[in-house]
């Protein structure tokens, strides 16, 4: 049978629900010479901030039982440059471009989002949920207040739909849901990393140089089903959910739970068509249970 | 665009020393392109969920082999590799040496030895080399070096074998004939920057292979960066993109 893997999501159309995840990806050159991006439904870049930024002093990296820390600290080469040499590049492809934006003020969001919404951007994704960096980043998206603010000025600025990603380091995912909701933010998308850290117990010094990372990989898969299916109660936004997807078993899963996007992220480090694999896996399970479109698959989870 | 294959066959494995392994693979598609300094991306069993990188120690014809010390589960799970496995390699990746051509001088420390086999053979014997490893029971492929290079020059931190010392030392004596035309090296962050300090001094051309723990190794998720600078201005390298072999002026030690 045919099916139908198209997804319009905050009124954007994707050829197919599944998004490559913002930092896992740089702005998709090294991806694209494993394949073309036009494969995918869209891509989110590396998050982008007002200036360039040299990210934190290695090491970054610390590999755990089925995922890894991260504490790049959101090294990218500024907006402008971005908009001059690397979204042309993604433009080349037929794939949908969401920018990935990260200020140290409320001020520098709104700034990202009105330049990179009129620098056509098919969205934006408001990244207040980074772990890594001292202002700015996840400090805006542990409380309902502070999310609700950085939603309403980039809403008010920005031409393009806006998608909050949010952070799993918060006690209730539903309550900073619920304020992206009421400031008129398009959609959401989490989960972000979870705050993790590891120990060399020989030299009894962190193994990241910023001492605490990010936690990514199928490691994280389980918490990430569960914000999505807890976020997808709270609040009417469409999601774009991710967290540990590597397989199209993963995926179908994620969209059960609410997702109607998913992110592919850490499992492209260890298998470069790790997306394709994923979208591809999406419609196998389509055909073999009779799905006709993939949209009939968000939130069909049936809970006891 | 996509690699044509990425499974390939173990021909051969033999322990160098305790620990430490070479493990050549049937990979003609690999060796086709291989270059002195680039590395490949092996997945090493299903249990860890990032693949390790190793420098390319040869390749010719449709071989192409890797030294490895096993240092953890990854390693230990290619170590127990027999004839016959096929292995999951993504390759060759990053950016080799820029040229192996001429009188070349070859320093390498430790492990940092074996990718270094790979440039002294393709400067077709008009490199010298200088190997240098902690003690006699640590030195490896000395004799492959042998006969790869016109000259060699070992040293060990105890005395166990060859000269007693660092690389340095016939490095600097070498340096001063005025002969050659670059160094290249790979080893210990220390060693290398002993290393370019000495080819600076002596105006020589100086090329270090940097490590970092890597993620993608494709240059996409920024986990491997090493602090660089260029026409005055720092910035933040890949290694497994820029790199891993950096000019050694651009490199903030």
């Amino acid at each position: 049978m045919s099916v139908d893997t198209r997804v319009t999501f905050a009124g954007v159309e994707f050829k197919n629900p599944v998004v490559t995840a913002s930092g896992t990806f740089g702005f998709g050159r090294e991806y694209s010479k494993y394949y073309s991006l036009s494969e995918l439904g869209g891509v989110c870049t590396k998050g982008l901030t007002v200036r360039a930024r040299l990210g934190n002093p290695p090491p970054r990296m610390a590999e755990t039982p089925m995922g890894m820390l991260n504490s790049v600290g959101l090294q990218n080469p500024g907006v402008d440059e971005f908009i001059k040499t690397e979204l042309p590049f993604m433009r080349g492809f037929d794939t949908r471009v969401i920018a990935n934006i990260a200020g140290e003020t409320i001020e520098e969001y709104a700034e990202l989002a009105e330049k990179l919404s009129g620098a056509g951007v098919d969205m934006i994704e408001v990244n207040v949920s980074c772990p890594n960096v001292k202002a700015g980043g996840m400090q805006f998206g542990v409380t309902a207040s502070s999310v609700a603010a950085v939603t309403r000025e980039t809403r008010r600025r920005s031409r393009v739909p806006i998608m909050l990603k949010l952070s799993p380091n918060v006690t209730d995912i539903a309550e900073t849901a619920r304020a992206a909701e009421g400031e008129g933010a398009d959609a959401i998308s989490l989960m972000n990393t979870l705050l993790g850290m590891r120990i060399d117990i020989k030299t009894r010094r962190p193994l990241l140089a910023n001492n605490t990372g990010g936690l990514s990989g199928a490691a994280v898969f389980p918490v990430a089903v569960r914000m999505v299916w807890q976020a997808r109660g709270a609040v009417k936004l469409p999601i774009l959910g991710m967290g540990g997807i590597s397989t199209g078993e993963d995926a179908v899963e994620m969209l059960l739970a609410g997702a109607s996007l998913v992110g592919v992220g850490t499992a492209s480090f260890s298998r470069p068509g790790a997306a394709l694999s994923v979208r591809d896996g999406i419609a196998a399970y389509m055909r073999e249970y009779g799905v006709g479109s993939v949209s009939e698959l968000t939130g069909k989870v049936e809970i006891f | 665009m996509t690699a044509a294959r990425s499974v390939f066959v173990v021909t051969d494995i033999r322990p160098l020393r305790r620990g430490i392994f070479s493990v050549t693979f049937d990979a003609p598609e690999l060796a086709v392109s291989a270059e002195p300094g680039q590395f490949v991306h092996i997945k090493c069993g299903r249990s860890r969920p990032l693949r390790r990188p190793f420098g390319i120690s040869d390749a010719s014809g449709d071989k192409l082999t890797v030294v490895f010390e096993v240092r953890g589960e990854g390693t230990k799970w290619l170590a127990a590799s027999e004839p016959g496995r096929r292995v999951d390699i993504n390759g060759p990746l990053g950016h080799g040496f820029s040229s192996v051509v001429g009188d070349i001088l070859i320093a390498g420390g430790g492990l940092g030895a074996a990718p270094m086999l790979f440039a002294a053979r393709r400067a077709r014997g008009r490199a010298v080399a200088v190997l240098g490893f902690r003690g006699a029971a640590s030195a490896i492929l000395t004799e492959e070096f042998e006969s790869a290079c016109e000259n060699i020059f070992v040293t060990t931190d105890d005395g166990s074998l060859g000269l007693r010392g660092t690389a340095s030392l016939p490095l600097g004596e070498l340096l001063k004939t005025g002969r050659y035309s670059a160094v290249l090296a790979c080893g210990p962050r220390a060693m290398l920057r002993a290393v370019a300090e000495l080819s600076e001094r002596a105006g020589v051309r100086c090329e270090v292979s940097l490590e970092e723990r890597m993620g993608c190794g494709v240059g996409a998720c920024l986990v491997c960066a090493c602090r660089t600078k260029k026409d005055g201005a720092d910035k933040m390298s890949r290694v497994c993109f820029d790199g891993p072999v950096f000019d050694s002026r651009e490199v903030v030690w």
